[in-house]
């Protein structure tokens, strides 16, 4: 497990501007953590990454909000109003998940029964120092994306 | 035409909502199917409201709204509904519905923005409004401050850059166990505790920026009950939701007189959700009067999602000659400023 410390939001978005950059269609992320863990403020900075100029808000309410005027398309969702698999169904999620941009899930837990075969999975967590986020890739190529944000060597550890 | 009765439909969310409105202020029903009592033990509101919900009701609803107006298909002079923003298997329900029954009675159809929809929830109960307006609209979906010129010119303002402000309320009040939606949890529970007991910070961003932000405000609240916890200091909860409340509410006042006075109107008009806190009301009606200003809010039950606001907005758009094509489209990420100018 490679984990990240950040001091405040900033560092948070810059971690997820800097994510951008690697990301390609239809890549997966789940996003874990409490209230004001920084999810949001995590997925303002892969949207900045992305070129997208639009303000990113909170798609707690709605759901699903997308994004179309960055390098790639934009699925942001917040899962935790869901009360069932079934719902995301009734959501059309395929189209997100297998489309041509780039899905970020908060409260991706609730729904990894239906996660791609390989994703990303980022922990956030309260920390004394400001906020850890811990990576969880399955896959090659989010563990290339993670040892490119973090330096943390892979193919050494597998 | 002046004389219009409009059956309008709104399914943006998580109501399925029917209303029929005579010359944009006379509501001949309104029937909202609000399913915030199942919502309650999940502490959020449940999408699965999304379409199936919507598609089970709005037959039902349409029926029981012509029947309480006493009215049939063919008395309608026109057909409203709500294309966006929103979820876009809810909004489809009510989208393909209107359009089919405009089809079908051969009568115009008016697509409604939800946003301009709560805005004219105020003239169902006040057709004596005189422009230019400030408007705050706000609900758990939206935060935003427009200025209105005249019936459908708007100006954009200022948003939230986050969390709309009903969000904060509902994740604060989980936060606080004290459930579901949190507007009048708190606002309850707010009235035995001390708004300052507890030092929130205030997100006044830039100089001048009517732009809104509380997900600062979220993480001090949450750092705060962290804090508690690790320090085993009993949280008092009635202080807390009192603090934060009144944090909430000052910026959403001060931000909106300041906006009064700036764009130089005489009246400022409330609505959305949010709008039925009674705390908000009256800082607001307060600091409205110092300053001289009218201040409009609608009646409780038309601050919620409803129909009847849809069918208000319809009345004044079918005045401007502004009817949508049997081609209209449900647009989840609607812009308010792409539905102005366009």
């Amino acid at each position: 497990m490679v984990c990240l410390i950040t001091k405040n939001p900033e560092e948070t978005e810059y971690i997820g501007q800097r994510m951008a950059k690697f990301l390609r269609p239809g890549d997966f992320i789940s996003l874990n953590g409490e209230l004001g863990a920084g999810k949001t403020v995590f997925v303002k900075g892969v949207a900045k990454g992305m070129g997208v100029e639009e303000n990113i808000t909170s798609p707690t309410f709605t759901i699903i909000h997308e994004y179309h005027d960055g390098r790639l398309p934009i699925y942001h969702l917040d899962v935790y109003r869901l009360n069932s698999i079934n719902e995301m169904e009734e959501l059309g999620y395929e189209e997100y998940f297998y489309g041509k941009g780039i899905t970020l899930v908060e409260w991706g837990n609730l729904i990894v029964d239906i996660f791609p075969s390989e994703f990303l999975v980022l922990e956030f967590k309260q920390n004394p120092e400001g906020r850890e986020i811990c990576f969880y890739p399955r896959g090659e190529h989010y563990e290339r994306l993670v040892e490119e944000l973090t330096g943390y060597d892979y193919t050494k550890h597998r | 035409m002046d004389k219009t009765i409009i059956l309008a439909v709104e399914t943006s969310c998580d109501e399925t909502a029917v209303a029929i409105v005579k010359d944009g202020k006379e509501v001949l029903a309104d029937v909202v199917a609000s399913q915030i009592s199942t919502h309650q033990k999940f502490g959020g509101v449940v999408p699965e409201v999304a379409s199936r919900k919507h598609l089970e009701l709005i037959n039902i609803i349409i029926e029981e709204a012509l029947n309480k107006a006493n009215l049939k298909i063919p008395d309608l002079t026109h057909f409203a509904v709500t294309y966006g923003p929103g979820l876009v298997g809810a909004l489809l329900v009510g989208v393909a519905t209107t359009k089919a029954m405009s089809f079908a009675a051969e009568k115009p159809l008016i697509g409604v923005h939800h946003i301009e929809g709560h805005v004219y929830a105020n003239f169902l109960t006040h057709s004596d409004i005189e422009f230019p307006v400030v408007c705050l609209i706000v609900s758990g979906g939206h935060t935003t401050l427009i200025k209105i010129l005249e019936h459908g010119k708007y100006e954009f303002l200022g948003q939230t850059r986050d969390d709309a402000a009903g969000e904060a309320f509902d994740k604060i009040s989980r936060a606080l166990g004290l459930g579901y939606p949190g507007g009048p949890k708190i606002e309850l529970k707010a009235k035995e505790g001390n708004p300052k007991a507890v030092n929130l910070p205030r997100a006044w961003l830039e100089e001048g920026s009517y732009d809104f932000s509380f997900s600062g405000l979220k993480s001090a609240v949450l750092n705060y009950l962290n804090q508690c916890e690790m320090k085993n200091i009993p949280i008092n909860k009635a202080d807390i939701a009192a603090s934060f409340q009144e944090a909430v509410v000052e910026v959403l006042v001060e931000k909106t007189v300041g906006a009064a006075v700036k764009e130089k109107v005489k009246t400022i008009l409330l609505a959305g959700g949010v709008a039925a806190n009674s705390v908000l009301r009256t800082r607001l009606s307060l600091r409205a009067e110092e300053k001289g200003f009218r201040l409009v809010y609608p009646p409780m039950k038309y601050c919620t999602d409803n129909a009847a606001m849809i069918g208000a907005a319809a009345h004044y758009k079918v005045l401007r000659g502004e009817f949508a094509g049997l081609n209209l489209n449900a647009v989840p990420n609607l812009k308010f400023s792409d539905y102005t100018s366009g």
